[in-house]
Parts: C-alpha cells; structure tokens; sequence
C-alpha cells in the first residue's frame, strides 16, 4: 500500500527510521496519494533554497501526523487543528528559522478554523500547506468542511446536503481576503502541468519566509483515492472535472512583492540589566529607613471603602508601602472585578510586627469611609475601641456607634480648596498621620515623593497631606 | 535583591522573567489578568514575546511550540480558561515539553464567578487532561512565593521535561505584599532534544504520538517512573507547631495564611493544634502525613479547603485510616474568617 516519493530529495531523512515495521524506504501513504506528491515538492524546494537545515515542519493531526518520518528537518507534532498556534510559538522563539504548518482540510478548516485564522491575520512569517481532498482520510473517509454537496462519505452516506451540513467551505478564499497574509494561492494535484504550477507554488511561499515577507497560504487540490473509494487516475480525473469547479484555482493575493521585508530580529537583554529593566532597580526600589523607626502600639487591621475612582485601593497602596519602608510586615488585598469597575471599591490592609497570617480584614481596627453607604456597611464591624474616619464632605450621616472614636473629615472640600477632587484620599492619610501614633508624619513625607507615579502631582499631594495632617493633630487634641 | 510591594499575579511575571522566561502567550480573564498585563509591559523590554492569543488553546499551543525550541515559556489563566488548556497540558506532557503555566483558581463550576475557590484542585493535580501524566504543581500562599515558587517551577520543569503548574486562587494573585526579588537566573542546563532549526538538531522531534502498543507502554512507565523520582525528590512543605500537636490542620494557598493564624489563637486558648501545608501538591507530602498519622499525640488531621474537598482525598489516601481524618469547606468564593476556622477547628475536634 506504500509508495515511494521517487528521486529522494535531501529534504527527507536517507531511511525512515521513525516509521513502524520493516519498510524504512516507502511513505505510509496509499497509492495515488496528493500527500507524497506534496511532500516531495516541499522538500526539493527547502533543499535547492538551501534552507532544509533551518525548517522546523509541524505535523498536523490527519494522514501527514506522520510527515515527521520524513522531512529531514526539526520536526514538531501538533494537536489537531493546532498546528498554525504551535508554528507561532517556534517561529517568535526562532525567527531565522524556515516553519512549515502542514495540514488537512479537517485540521484546518474544522477543528483548527480559529487557529489558522488568526495566524493568518497576525501575518505569523510562516508558511502554510493546506492538504484539501474533501475528505477525512485518517479517521475513515469522514466528511470535512471541504466535502461537496452530494458526496458520500461515512458521515454523509446519503450525500453531503445542504439542509444538515452547508456549503463547502473555501478556506484560501478566507485567508485571502484578510490583510496580513502576502501569498494566497490555491493549486491541485492531477496531471504534469498542475503539479508543475504546484511546485512553482510551494517555491513561492518558502522564498517569501525567507525573505521574511510574512504569512502565505498555499491549498492544494489532492488526491484521497481510498476516501473516494476511486482508482489513481480515477481520483486526478476527478479533481479535474469536479472538485476543481467548486474550488477555482489562481492566485487569490500576492503582495509578496510590495511589501518590506519584516524586521524579525530579536534583542534579548544582558543578563546584568534584566533587573533594572523589569523595574527591579536597587536604587531605586531600596530605602533608608534608619533613623525613622516608629513602634506601631498595636497591629493595624485597615478597611478602606468607597466608590471607584475616589482613590479607595491607591489610599490603601500607600498605607502599605508607608509600613513597608518602617519594616513592618504588610499586606494589602482589593475587591476585584466588576464590582470593582463598576462602583464601590474597598481594601483591606493590614500593617503588623508580626507575619501576617490571613491578609483579610473581617474586623478592623480603622475604617475610612468614603462614601455613605461603606459606612453604612462596615460600621457594625469595627473592634470595639477602635476607629471611623469619614468624609464629612460627602456623608451626612454620623456613625451611631459610641464605643469607638469617630473622626469626620471635610475631604472633598479641602481637596477641592486645593484644586483637585481626586486628592481628597492624602488629606485623610495625612490625618491619620496627625492623628494616629501608627504613622510617623516623617516618614510619610518621604515615603510619598518616592511612591506617587505622577512627578507633578507630588507639590499637591503633599499639600493636601499636611492640610490633613494639621487637621488630625487639631482633632487628637 | 530587590524589595518591592507588589501584586502576586506581578510578582509571577518578574519571577518568572528573572528565572529566563522570555515567551508569554496568554488570553485575558479574571482574575489572572495582571499576569498577561505584567507580561505585556516587561517581555518586550527584555527582549521577549508577548502574545495574546485568539484562545486559551491557541495559547498554550503557542507554549508547546515556544517549548519545543527549548526556550522557558509560560502561560497562565484561571479555572475556565485552564479547562480549556487541558488539551495542549496533555500533549505537553506526553511531548515531555518543560514550560510554566499558571492557573488563578476562580469560583466554579461553569462560568461561576471571579471570587477565589480552590476546585481545580482535581483537575490540576490529577491530570486533567487524557492519558497517564501528571503535571508538577506547586502552591504558593504570598506574593513572595507567587516569585520563588513560579522560579521554582521552571527549574522542576526543565529538570524533568514535564509541564509545571503554579496554582493559586484569586486572593493570592490580588494580594500586594513585599516581595524580595532576586537576581536574574543566568546558566541553564542545555536542552539536546530541543528542534532549533539547526543542522545538528535534525534528527529531534517533539511529538506525543506512539502507534504501537508496546512502545507507547514503555513510554509511559517511562513517564511513571519520573513521577516517582519527582515525589522521592522534590516533595515541599512547611510545618507549624506540629511538636505535641494533637490535631493537624491541613491547608494550601490562601487557606493555610488563615489556618496559620487560627493555630496561633487556638494555641492561646490551650488548644494544641498545628499546621502541615503541602507547598508541592504534586509531588504531594503523603509520606510525611503517613508518618505524622503513626505518631501517638496526633490524635486527627482536619482539612481546610475553598472546595467541595478535593486535596483531602489524598489526605486520607495517605492517612490510610491510621487516624481520623476531618474536612470543612466553602465554595462559591466564600472565604472563611479566621473565628469561623477557630469554631469549625473546635467542632471537629469534639466530634473525635
């Protein structure tokens, strides 16, 4: 049932070892078979572009799964369909290096549909054969997308219709109407001219990767004569006169030679500046904390909430990075996801000598709340003794309890005073400061240049830090 | 080194740049998202890929082939995202192909919602995918381990050609804690079988298909046999105030922070408890539980999980009925406070 590729090219290994049995010389593949053809066409043209050496060829799921017997290349076996993603991975990792996606119609048009799409549309530099005989091979003539209305295959024993399965699908027509791809062309497999088309084909997509022009996509019309439960000559007759009606060859896009070569070329950084680069810069992430040690009377369990957008989680960031930087252990956790983007937001902070065990704060120590209804929420749940900081400006309600200290705060107004809503959030840091012995107003004020990202904002901010912090001194008094 | 308060699921990304990844395939979704955006923002400036693929399958088949030239790539998502890599986990492992991918667990099953759980426990640590393979899994319970444990899990990837996953929840990725980074890994052991494009490499391949039965067999007691050494040598976790423990409190992740915490108070109170955390879940401490079973003041183990019970399987499986062997959990992204685990510790203990 073998047949031999004729005038072995150097593009295929001299023996076939990998392959199963005794036959280290024939393929696998049935008399009459598109694939042989295809594989020899591939090769010749990896070995006279003087490239075989560099090609990394990834087998698909199909009747090629085994094209790796073959191909005297790197070879990579893919999952089913997968085949274009696994050729994006090499190609991004190696771009000197000639990748070959070799697929069926069912890898590639079925299974593989989003895969191929979107290598195609990345313009991935790699080059695609699509093997289209209409017919599942491997698994037992099986219909594929590819297969034509009214033909019988074993899941279509009455005839591909229109009703249960749709048209055929025309994949180069696809890939040649998105923009990225530079070569699309769809060949067949059925007499001396169309195959010599065909190998003119296959050059032209492996000379494009090597002149790095990018994506190009070449189907071809093949012969499945045991899926078709024909003869050879039978099936090439058949390509001819119907399967080629439903899949008009030509070429359907080549802007090979418009475009610039893409620049490919990878710059990986020196190890000696990985560090730096990743914002990993000692100089900048070390920070002295001598001379400023403050001893925190108890461990500090925060709760920070409010509406998105009031600065909720940022406050609760820079509580933590303050306690950091007077080595106290840390941990800081959000609200996440859509409740968060939506509108309320809290945090939890926790600031203590000791390793923090749960970073979550189902009782705290301090509440600050920014809006109405998180004082509403969270007031139940603060420690008897401990303590409310509100935004007077924006909740005109007062908590009702009296076993814990309250502090009201005019936020947004000295916040607006200043010139900016969205600072409301420093003056109540800096009220802690004044207030509270957990947060020494030095170290605060040389933590906060260091922490805020916006260089412009850090005179504001610090204003509206030591308004807050004036405030705080007054109310402890 | 360098001291920074960080996000766990940033914390991955610089481990995982400073342990030599430079390829990050991903596609987004809560609440592993900082991961890709980490990676978007530090890959290229070291010279590495980010892509975000059309899919969670494309994604980790992009890591497949980033893998098979030899290269340290990774992948991360979580629970919903992770069930759709199953496919590309079970090439990899059959391929042997070394990579890193990450899975911040999320409430389940089906599209559930973005609140941390620990239900991919079954499917993370026992396969998951189709066939006799099993994945390296270590859990890290703060950001500074979201670092280690990620640099950790591609050397564990590389020494024994086998993918390895980082599984947290959604606590730990959110959670910003200081984080000491170290320096950049800079030898890594070379990869003979990895497919470069070059001449001497012609005669490698990267496949997980075996048509014969006798040699796909030897293939995976081949594969077996790794598991093995992987259990004899690279089993971690920590042990806390175990000495005269009367009851073992187990727990992973996020869980284990808690737990920490419930000791100490329980302790207070005269309550000799302790906590074991397995830090690899596979290889899992079965051998250390096995002993603390036989010893006389363990009286029970209890089993803490954001699960329907999924790591206490394995618990009892190595307790093998030598002591009791209790479980409490939440579901749904409900996360027990430190008074419940004391009252739930207590509980058990009187049922004994």
């Amino acid at each position: 049932m073998s047949v031999k590729i004729l005038g072995k090219s150097k593009g295929f290994y001299d023996t076939y070892e990998r392959r199963p049995g005794s036959n280290k010389e024939q393929t696998h593949y049935c008399p009459g078979c598109g694939h042989g053809i295809l594989h020899k066409l591939i090769a010749e043209a990896l070995t006279e572009y003087g490239v075989a050496e560099n090609c990394i060829f990834v087998s698909p799921v199909g009747c090629s799964v085994f094209a790796y017997y073959y191909f005297n290349a790197g070879n990579i076996q893919a999952a089913h369909g997968r085949a274009p993603a696994v050729a994006t991975g090499v190609k991004r990792a190696l771009p000197e290096s000639i990748v070959i996606s070799y697929q069926g119609d069912g890898d590639l048009a079925a299974i593989g549909g989003n895969e191929i799409l979107h290598a195609a549309n990345r313009g991935e530099s790699i080059t695609v054969f699509f093997v289209n005989n209409a017919i599942y091979g491997m698994t037992g003539g099986q219909m594929a997308p590819t297969t034509l209305i009214g033909q019988k295959t074993t899941t279509t024993p009455y005839g591909r219709t229109l009703q249960n399965e749709g048209y055929p699908i025309r994949m180069a027509e696809i890939i040649a109407s998105l923009e990225s791809p530079v070569y699309v062309e769809r060949v067949m497999l059925a007499d001396t001219r169309s195959k010599n088309a065909a190998r003119k084909a296959v050059r032209r997509g492996i000379k494009n990767q090597i002149e790095k022009k990018g994506f190009s996509f070449i189907e071809v019309l093949s012969t499945c004569p045991t899926g078709w439960k024909m003869s050879a000559p039978q099936a090439e007759d058949w390509i001819k006169s119907t399967l080629v009606k439903n899949f008009p060859l030509g070429v359907l896009k080549d802007i090979a030679l418009q475009v610039e070569p893409l620049d490919l070329s990878k710059h990986l950084a020196a190890p000696g500046r990985v560090s730096k680069l990743i914002g990993l810069d000692e100089e900048k992430v070390k920070f002295d904390t001598s001379a400023m040690k403050l001893n925190p009377q108890i461990d500090q369990e925060i709760k920070i909430a409010g509406f998105g957008g009031q600065g909720v989680l940022s406050l609760g960031v820079w509580l933590s990075e303050i306690g950091m930087r007077e080595d106290l252990q840390v941990s800081w956790i959000p609200s996440y996801g859509p409740e968060m983007r939506g509108g309320t937001a809290n945090c939890h902070v926790k600031l203590s000598r000791d390793p923090i065990g749960s970073p979550l704060v189902t009782h705290p120590t301090v509440l600050i709340a920014m809006n109405r209804p998180s004082l509403e929420k969270f007031e139940d749940d603060v420690i008897e003794g401990g303590a409310i900081l509100w935004d007077a400006s924006l909740i005109d309600i007062e908590p009702k309890r009296n076993d814990i200290v309250k502090i009201p705060i005019p936020a947004t107004d000295i916040a607006n005073e200043l010139g900016n809503t969205r600072i409301s959030n420093v003056v109540i840091l800096g009220v802690l400061a004044g207030f509270s012995d957990f947060l020494d107003p030095l170290v605060v004020q040389r933590v906060l240049p260091i922490i805020f990202k916006k260089r412009h904002l850090i005179e504001i901010n610090l204003k509206a830090f030591q308004r807050g912090l004036e405030l705080g001194r007054e109310l402890s008094q | 080194m360098a001291k920074q308060f960080v996000k766990g699921n940033e914390a991955i990304v610089k481990g995982a740049i400073l342990a030599g990844c430079r390829a990050y395939y991903g596609y987004p979704i809560t609440p592993a998202s900082e991961i890709a955006h980490a990676a978007a923002l530090y890959m290229p400036l070291v010279g590495g890929t980010f892509l975000q693929a059309e899919s969670e399958i494309a994604a980790i088949n992009m890591v497949y082939g980033a893998a098979g030239t030899g290269i340290r790539a990774m992948t991360a998502s979580s629970s919903p995202g992770f069930s759709l890599k199953q496919e590309g986990m079970s090439y990899l492992a059959g391929a042997e192909l070394p990579c890193v991918v990450v899975d911040i667990m999320r409430g389940g099953p089906g599209l559930g919602n973005i609140a941390p759980e620990q239900s991919d426990y079954n499917q993370v640590v026992k396969g998951g995918g189709h066939g006799n393979y099993k994945n390296i899994v270590v859990a890290p319970n703060s950001a500074q381990e979201m670092c280690d444990l990620t640099m950790l899990a591609f050397d564990l990837a590389d020494k024994y050609r086998n993918p390895a996953v980082v599984l947290a929840d959604g606590f730990i990725g959110q959670m910003m804690e200081p984080v000491d980074f170290p320096d950049p890994v800079t030898e890594f052991a070379e990869k003979k079988w990895a497919v470069r494009g070059v001449d001497g490499d012609r005669m490698n391949l990267i496949s997980s298909i075996e048509l014969d039965p006798d040699d796909l067999e030897r293939h995976n007691k081949k594969l077996q046999r790794k598991y093995e050494i992987i259990l004899n040598n690279e089993t971690r976790f920590e042990e806390y105030r175990l000495d005269d423990a009367d009851f073992i409190v187990m727990g992973y992740g996020i869980v284990s922070r808690m737990v920490h915490t419930a000791v100490d108070q329980l302790r207070i109170e005269g309550v000799k408890v302790g906590m074991l955390r397995p830090i690899t879940l596979m290889p899992f401490p079965s051998k250390r539980i096995a002993e603390l079973a036989t010893l006389d003041h363990v009286k029970a183990f209890s089993v803490i999980e954001l699960s329907n019970g999924q790591m206490v399987d394995d618990v009892r499986l190595a307790v093998n009925g030598a002591k009791p062997v209790e479980f409490y959990g939440r579901m749904g992204g409900n996360v027990p406070s430190i008074q419940e685990l004391v009252h739930e510790i207590k509980r058990m203990m009187r049922v004994l």
